[in-house]
């Protein structure tokens, strides 16, 4: 393997693992900050519990998503060096947009909330984790503008002299169509995982120990049933629109998600299909009429274009190479991410149902607690899989090939050495992490009442929330 | 002043508040089994910096990517030339970064041990190969005349490269000793203060002839002046710490951190990165930038934004500005 493939191997590994941790961030600051408003209006001790529980689980989560964000950055001169001077003077904006609003916030508040339980006001306690969820929102929504800038570059202007694009527009980087899309799907989606996660571990605590603890958990579970299927319908709706965005900037992507050769008007789409997706030969392929075009452009009978005829447009403004990116990949990635997405909101609406009025649930629901939160999860890592290799061969497309980004000087032994390093590393600290996560769910709401949390009822009050977290 | 000229004042003083603020974590983190002789003590050292130490990292987030936005040759010529050590930097930040939040989350002695492991080498490294990659970029490093970098590891690890590196580390442990003596009590903060004297004399000894050596490698009348000043600034540090002013002590080493950064930076302008190969491939302020819109739009932004940052920081440690004292803990 060369350097560039080695360095999109690196960018691939991880980036996805970055975002195992990111939408449980997202949800769960936002679910946290929530419960603990709700403590902070009722006054009612379950809500304080359970804030002390899910906001350590949060945690225990951004730990590991903070570290694994300092390497996205790094990488980006590392490996891609050439793309960082192409990109700088655009790109380079958002970024330090997020450094500077996003990433200050949430780390100074979130130490503020970790140890000022007892030591701020209980106002101002609140506010802080609020200001957390604020931090995580901007930061999510600066580093999408970057990202929906590579899938659709607006105002810059290119710099042949310089070989460099610049920008010549901010607020139109900031307003980008596709982020305005991006944003709300990705939002949904990663709500989708932390309402998931919220029910999974109250099931657990529902069947292994039935007694203890048992309405607050209830309240959990409906919490996080809910949040699953009202952001699962947020999630298919932007998906929706986005699929629309998608035709008009990307067709090819479109394209590519339906494997599909030639143009036709209506155009249907393939729920799965068993054959080899090169464009020669279907064996067998289960077709919903007319939904593909409804898809791509909001008409029952619009006519989406297919590969080969994007393919001669494309080889027409380029130049000559292939300008298709992994179609299988695209193909199966795009169905997984909806299928198995909507598979947990099916469950959700479900697990709503058989709780109704104070039903409790059998020992075989064990088997939901952990597939629930990972299904969501899946669908993430399939979107993005989706979204960033539905966009080869560009590395910001139309603009600058994906080869033509990678650090010049940079060696494939040292490619090597980080790539290996980082899956050796990142792989230890799953385990490490998962096991933490599993620990702190067995423990339960144990300790987290108004008068616990603290060594000895007579220390001194500004010694008390430091005990909370050290 | 030219919009370069700012935004290279702007990353410099980035650089400064990311070593004098991580500058006492590392300090502390490589203190933490030194001063820390058993599970009370050592909890009341990570205490200190507990709530501070990732608003303290996200300075280094924010340098580069502003080092990104407003000069990305700087940036991509800094971050593939510098593979090796940055990836070590990094690896050692996620081990600390993991330790410091995970070590309280289990009632384990064994457990907090192993973390501490971590959270000590996560500490030495990066101070250690931050001290080498800044005392390369004053030094310089072989740049083509497409600002590419052509040496390898061996060319990073001059006798210079390694006194900075050794500086850093010292100065840092000093640093945090002083900042722990600040920040606990009783017998912890006397055995802190003690060890920060003598480290300091240690530390004080290097900085000198590491500020002297790059001084003379690429100085000007004014980059020394602000070396010198460094040097009074931490001799005035440890005199503050010998008679038990640990506040002052401690104005005294971040004083003595950021005026030291300052005149590296002020060293190599209007150089970012010195080529050693051929002076004409030199990467300058101008050779890097970013256009004058984008930086006019980050200056509008930065000008808003740090204040701000700076004004919430500081509340952070207004709120825990009590002293840490020992308390006795009940773990297996
Ligand atoms: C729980 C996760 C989840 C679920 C159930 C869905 N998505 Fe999604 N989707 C994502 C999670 C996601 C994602 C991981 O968040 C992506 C990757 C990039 C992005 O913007 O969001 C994504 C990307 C993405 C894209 C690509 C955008 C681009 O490349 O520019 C399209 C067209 C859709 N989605 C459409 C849909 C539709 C029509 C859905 C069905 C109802 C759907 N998604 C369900
Ligand atoms: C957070 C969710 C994201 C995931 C899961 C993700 C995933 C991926 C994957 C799988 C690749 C490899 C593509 C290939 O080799 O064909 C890739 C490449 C890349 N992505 Fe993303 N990405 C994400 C977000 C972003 C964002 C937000 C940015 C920009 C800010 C970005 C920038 C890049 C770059 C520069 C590459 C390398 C070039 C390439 O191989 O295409 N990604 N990403
Ligand atoms: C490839 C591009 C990306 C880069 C360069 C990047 C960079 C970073 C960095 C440096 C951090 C640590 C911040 C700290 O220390 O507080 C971080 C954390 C975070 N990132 Fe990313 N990130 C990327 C992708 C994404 C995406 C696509 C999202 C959201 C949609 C996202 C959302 C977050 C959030 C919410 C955090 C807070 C902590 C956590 O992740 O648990 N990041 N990221």
């Amino acid at each position: 393997m060369d350097t560039l493939d080695l360095a999109r191997w690196q960018f691939a590994v991880t980036t996805v693992y970055h975002f195992f941790f990111v939408p449980v961030t997202i949800s769960l600051v936002a679910i946290t900050a929530g419960l603990q408003t709700a403590w902070y209006r009722t006054g009612k001790e379950k809500y304080l519990r359970l804030t002390k529980f899910y906001g350590k689980l949060f945690l225990i989560n951004i730990a590991m998503g903070v570290v694994t964000g300092i390497v996205q950055e790094f990488q980006f001169g590392m490996n891609w060096s050439d793309y960082s001077r192409f990109v700088g003077d655009v790109f380079g904006a958002p970024l330090a947009l997020e450094g500077l609003l996003a990433f200050f916030l949430e780390s100074t508040f979130i130490g503020l909330w970790i140890f000022g339980w007892d030591r701020l006001p209980r106002r101002v306690h609140l506010a802080c984790i609020w200001m957390v969820v604020l931090g995580t929102q901007l930061s999510a929504y600066f580093i999408l503008a970057a990202n929906s800038w590579m899938q659709n570059p607006v105002g810059f202007r290119y710099n042949a002299e310089r070989g460099r694009a610049e920008l010549t527009d901010l607020w139109a980087v900031l307003t980008n169509k596709v982020v305005l899309v991006t944003y709300p799907h990705t939002i949904f989606a990663a709500f989708m995982v932390g309402g998931a996660f919220v029910a999974g571990v109250a099931i657990w605590h529902l069947v292994r120990r039935p007694d203890v603890d048992r309405e607050v958990f209830r309240t959990a579970l409906k919490l996080g049933a809910v949040i699953v299927i009202a952001s699962g319908a947020g999630v298919a709706i932007s998906g929706d629109q986005q699929g629309k965005v998608m035709t008009e900037v990307q067709p090819m992507k479109m394209a590519a998600a339906e494997a599909l050769y030639e143009t036709e008007k209506p155009a249907s789409f393939s729920a799965f299909t068993v054959g080899t997706l090169d464009g020669s030969r279907e064996i067998y392929s289960l077709k919903v009429p007319y939904l593909l075009s409804f898809l791509a452009t909001g008409h029952f009978d619009g006519e989406v274009q297919g590969i080969n005829s994007l393919q001669e447009a494309y080889e027409q403004l380029y130049g000559p190479g292939s300008y298709k990116p992994n179609i299988p990949l695209t193909y199966w990635t795009f169905r997984l991410m909806i299928g198995v997405g909507m598979a947990s909101a099916a469950i959700a609406l479900w697990l709503l149902w058989a709780t109704r009025r104070g039903r409790d649930p059998n020992r075989w629901w064990i088997w939901l607690a952990i597939p629930l939160p990972l299904l969501p999860l899946a669908a993430n890592c399939f979107g993005w899989i989706f979204t960033e290799t539905g966009r080869q061969p560009w590395l910001v497309f139309g603009l600058l090939p994906t080869a033509s980004g990678v650090s010049p000087g940079t060696t494939s032994g040292e490619v090597i050495t980080s790539l290996a390093g980082f899956t050796v590393l990142y792989g230890v600290l799953a385990v490490v992490e998962v096991k933490l996560m599993f620990r702190t769910i067995r423990g339960g709401l144990a300790g987290t009442d108004a008068a616990s949390g603290h060594d000895s009822p007579d220390d001194a009050p500004e010694q008390k929330p430091l005990s909370f977290a050290y | 002043m030219e919009l370069t000229t700012v935004w290279f004042l702007a990353i410099a003083g980035l650089w400064i508040g990311y070593f004098v603020l991580e500058g006492f974590d590392f300090g502390v983190g490589m203190l933490l089994r030194v001063l820390g002789r058993h599970e009370p003590e050592r909890r009341a050292v990570i205490t200190t910096i507990g709530p501070v130490w990732d608003g303290n990292e996200v300075w280094l987030i924010v340098a580069g990517g502003a080092t990104f936005a407003a000069f990305p040759e700087w940036y991509a010529t800094l971050f593939s030339g510098f593979y090796l050590p940055l990836f070590a930097i990094l690896v050692s930040l996620i081990l600390r970064g993991v330790a410091l939040e995970y070590r309280g989350k289990r009632d384990d002695l064994a457990w907090r041990g192993r973390m501490d492991t971590l959270i000590t080498i996560g500490s030495v490294v990066p101070a250690f190969l931050w001290g080498l990659t800044f005392a390369n970029l004053v030094r310089g490093v072989p740049l083509d005349a497409s600002y590419e970098y052509v040496g390898n590891l061996g060319d990073l690890l001059s006798p210079f490269a390694l006194l900075g590196a050794v500086a850093f580390t010292a100065v840092f442990v000093a640093h945090g000793a002083i900042f722990l003596a600040l920040r606990t009590t009783d017998d912890l903060r006397h055995r802190a203060n003690r060890l920060a004297s003598r480290a300091g004399l240690a530390a004080a000894v290097l900085v000198v002839a590491f500020l002297w050596w790059a001084q003379a490698i690429r100085g000007d009348t004014g980059s020394v002046i602000v070396a010198v000043a460094a040097v009074v600034a931490f001799a005035g540090g440890l005199l503050a710490n010998r008679v038990r002013r640990e506040g002052w002590a401690f104005i005294g080493t971040a004083l003595a951190v950021g005026l030291a950064v300052t005149s590296l930076f002020a060293a190599m302008f209007p150089a970012v990165m010195p080529s050693t190969l051929d002076p004409g491939s030199t990467l300058t302020t101008v050779d890097a930038a970013s256009t004058p819109y984008t930086l006019k739009i980050l200056t509008i932004i930065a000008a808003i934004f740090l204040p701000l940052v700076l004004l919430y920081q500081g509340w952070t440690y207004w709120v825990f500005r009590k002293r840490v004292t020992v308390e006795p803990v009940s773990v297996a």
